[in-house]
């Protein structure tokens, strides 16, 4: 059903249960908004989206109030822009504005709209230095700065709809009124994942990443030690966001030549261990299957779950550590590449491995804390020394001055920098499904996975949950045992839906064999060390550049990765080997779930 | 030592597990014990299904489900205008010397808090306080020690 209604005396007609705010953006017209975000339910809380409606007593929240027949709505009166005033310099009289020194100066939407609207004497006194605030720097991930917050209620309505964690609740009321955890715990010491997506939705500098740019720095220009970088896959697809691109663009060879500009020693690529992790984890599920199938082993815990994404980890051991056994032993590409760093890579190049500094590119806060982990110190150092997020590598970009879009792209430096497409495609969600499927189904019957041009689809896509049955046909001698099995896999994006495979597995009703679960929406290009802003769309061409990028890939198969080949022959083994285990392999640990 | 996650699904079991039933649950813990622990907080949490940062949210929307320790007997003195008027500074400072405790603590014994409360309704007979539920209006210093001998000897 249509409603009609003027809007700033133009005619527009809407379908039933459509709000103001988005009747206004269809026809151009620009309502200001702050609580607001795509990805999240109507809060209404902030108020700046106000405007007048004839005949009604008081403003309206235009984010907040569906249409109705007959509306007649104007923008742009003096009324409205006075109260847009009022509450933005309310907003300020709580807000600490240390703007010239803030992570997030000129890139927070509360100083855009302060610069629209409140310049200027204010009416209201600042309310800041009475309060005693807490700075939280607990947790290596990010800072929770409540000086900052507004008590919008983005990152609430994150935790809870998102990730289903809620790790942070509204708390107290009034003046009082804050973002807290369970009793104001530290955020180090609560339930919270890291996962960074309260991060990048946050509209000022209350949420931010931990940054280590300035120690990165210092690796750098220390001329006694060896700087190596790898990047993530997610990285090269959303890196020119920051940078003045388009969503959606590639910029994989301007990234390398930047990073080899800013003075790493070796820029290397995590591509490289996603694909080792599909040796790795493919041979761990087949071992789990034929444990299963043919030892009739009851003790092996089946679905298999992935184990690339250190939210989703954490989320696990929170929240369901009586499946710890069905998380892969892999650790995620990052570590295993940092276990490597200081062992392989310091023997084929000869460096001390004490010299060596291990920085990482990641879309993700919580790669942060995996690189903490006391687990991850396999190589007898810390595995992962730094690691800098998306958005923290175009601030270093923009730091030494490089005209990014004029850089000349480069490759990759040898000895782990060799990648395939099934590598790339881990920073999809479905892309670690894929890429296993491309080389488990290979290695078992000899032959490509049945699917046009490599392309899995029923693994791609943005739908919450995805199912997928492949029948094994055509096994090879030594795994007949997989003969005309139907493998039964699911793949989940962001933790809401992650938990909904959770339940079916409590429930003993998932049919499943393995399934890739990533902590965030849309995957790791949708992660909390991505670009701000994020929305549907965003992510949608961020995916497709992903999947373009395998395309255009020559070998688009894991066990294919020269590179690999190299590893497992000069160094490892083969895949599940005793080395492999000491490096390449972790346990994880229950935790409590508040 | 008591459990108070048998409490917390005694509660659960009478109220309902969904969402509204947070509000009489907690309530039902706090008459019970007075305030609200981490510990209880958690199994109310874990009852619903629902997270512990939103318990301790929803408990410190409201002054009466108190999560800081509180004694078995918490004297709640108006703080607004009227009972400021007539005379609260001198019912407080009777309290105080009394319990030597200072508003916001508790005695060591755990029998006593003292706290501030906003208005209770009282005004037409301030200055009043409330002891747990029960209410004492048109105070003077000397009435208040008899209040507090009254639950001394208890």
């Amino acid at each position: 059903m249509m409603i009609n209604l003027n809007i700033n005396d133009q005619k527009v007609s809407v379908p039933k249960g459509t709000t103001v705010l988005e009747a206004a953006r269809k026809q151009n017209i620009n309502i200001p908004t702050l609580c607001n975000h795509a990805d999240l339910c109507v809060a209404g809380n902030c108020r700046v989206c106000v405007v007048e409606q004839k005949g009604a007593r008081t403003l309206i929240a235009a984010c907040a109030m569906p249409v109705s027949e007959g509306m007649d709505i104007h923008t742009n009166t003096l009324k409205v822009r006075n109260a847009r005033k009022h509450i933005v310099e309310l907003l300020l009289s709580e807000h600490r504005s240390d703007c010239t020194k803030c992570y997030k100066n000129q890139k927070c939407e509360l100083q855009a709209l302060a610069n629209e609207f409140a310049f200027g004497d204010t009416l209201f006194l600042d309310l800041v230095e009475d309060h005693n605030y807490t700075i939280d720097r607990s947790s290596p991930s990010f800072i929770k700065d409540d000086s900052k917050c507004i008590r919008c209620q983005r990152c609430v309505r994150t935790c809870s709809e998102l990730q289903y964690i809620s790790a942070i609740a509204v708390s107290n009321k009034g003046l009082h009124q804050k973002i807290s955890s369970f009793h104001n715990r530290p955020m180090s010491h609560v339930v919270c994942t890291n996962c960074g997506q309260c991060v990048n939705r946050c509209p000022t500098g209350a949420l931010v990443e931990k940054t280590y740019i300035d120690q990165v720095w210092d690796a750098i220009y220390d001329p006694e030690k060896h700087v190596v970088v790898q990047t993530a896959p997610a990285v090269r697809v959303a890196l020119g966001e920051d940078l003045g691109y388009d969503p959606g663009e590639r910029v994989t060879g301007k990234m390398v030549t930047a990073l080899r500009q800013l003075g790493f020693d070796s820029i290397l690529d995590t591509d490289f261990t996603a694909d080792l992790t599909i040796m790795e984890e493919g041979t761990e599920l087949l071992t789990r299957l034929k444990k299963v199938l043919v030892d009739g082993n009851k003790d092996i815990a089946i679905p298999m779950f992935t184990s690339c994404s250190p939210g989703w980890i954490k989320f696990i051991e929170h929240k369901y550590p009586q499946y710890l056994h069905n998380l892969s032993t892999c650790k995620s590409p990052q570590q295993m590449f940092g276990a490597l760093a200081k062992t392989y890579y310091a023997q084929k190049r000869r460096l001390d491995p004490s010299k060596i500094v291990s920085v990482s590119i990641m879309p993700c806060t919580a790669k942060k804390y995996e690189a903490d982990r006391p687990e991850m110190r396999a190589s007898g150092y810390k595995d992962i020394d730094f690691v800098l997020t998306t958005r923290e590598l175009a601030v270093m970009v923009k730091q030494a001055g490089l005209d990014f879009r004029n850089l000349e792209p480069s490759h990759y430096d040898s000895v782990m920098g060799d990648s395939t497409g099934a590598g790339v495609i881990f920073g999809a969600t479905g892309g670690v499904m894929e890429a296993a499927l491309r080389t488990a189904y290979e290695i078992v019957t000899g032959r490509e996975v049945p699917f046009k041009n490599l392309n899995i689809t029923p693994a791609r896509g943005m739908d919450g949950v995805k199912e997928a049955t492949i029948k094994i046909e055509g096994c090879t001698d030594d795994w007949k045992f997989l003969e005309g099995v139907e493998l039964k896999v699911a793949i989940a994006h962001g933790l809401t839906n992650a938990n909904k495979i959770m339940k079916l597995v409590k429930a003993g009703k998932a049919p499943y064999h393995f399934v890739e679960i990533m902590a965030c929406p849309g995957g790791c290009i949708g992660g909390g060390g991505q670009p701000i802003p994020t929305s549907m769309e965003i992510r949608k061409n961020r995916m497709k550049a992903i999947y373009s990028e395998d395309e255009h890939m020559v070998l688009r198969k894991s066990h294919e990765n020269p590179d690999v080949i190299a590893v497992y022959k000069e160094f490892l083994g083969k895949p599940n080997s005793h080395l492999s285990h000491e490096l390449l392999h972790t346990h994880y640990v229950a935790r409590e779930n508040y | 030592m008591y459990q108070v996650g048998n409490l917390v699904k005694k509660l659960s079991d009478k109220h309902g597990r969904s969402r509204e039933s947070i509000m009489p649950i907690l309530q039902g813990i706090v008459e019970k014990h007075n305030y609200l622990t981490d510990e209880a907080m958690v199994e109310v949490a874990k009852e619903l299904d629902i997270s512990a940062a939103e318990v301790f949210g929803t408990a410190s929307f409201y002054t009466f489900l108190d999560t800081q320790v509180r004694g078995k007997y918490v004297i709640r003195v108006c703080k607004t205008i009227t009972c400021s008027m007539k005379g609260k500074s001198e019912i407080i400072q009777t309290l105080e010397d009394m319990l030597k405790i200072k508003v916001g603590e508790t005695t060591s014994d755990r029998n006593f808090s003292l706290i501030e409360t906003n208005c209770i309704g009282w005004c037409h007979k301030a200055p009043a306080i409330l002891i747990n539920e029960i209410p004492y209006t048109e105070l003077t210093p000397e009435k208040v020690v008899d209040i507090i001998k009254g639950y001394l000897h208890k």
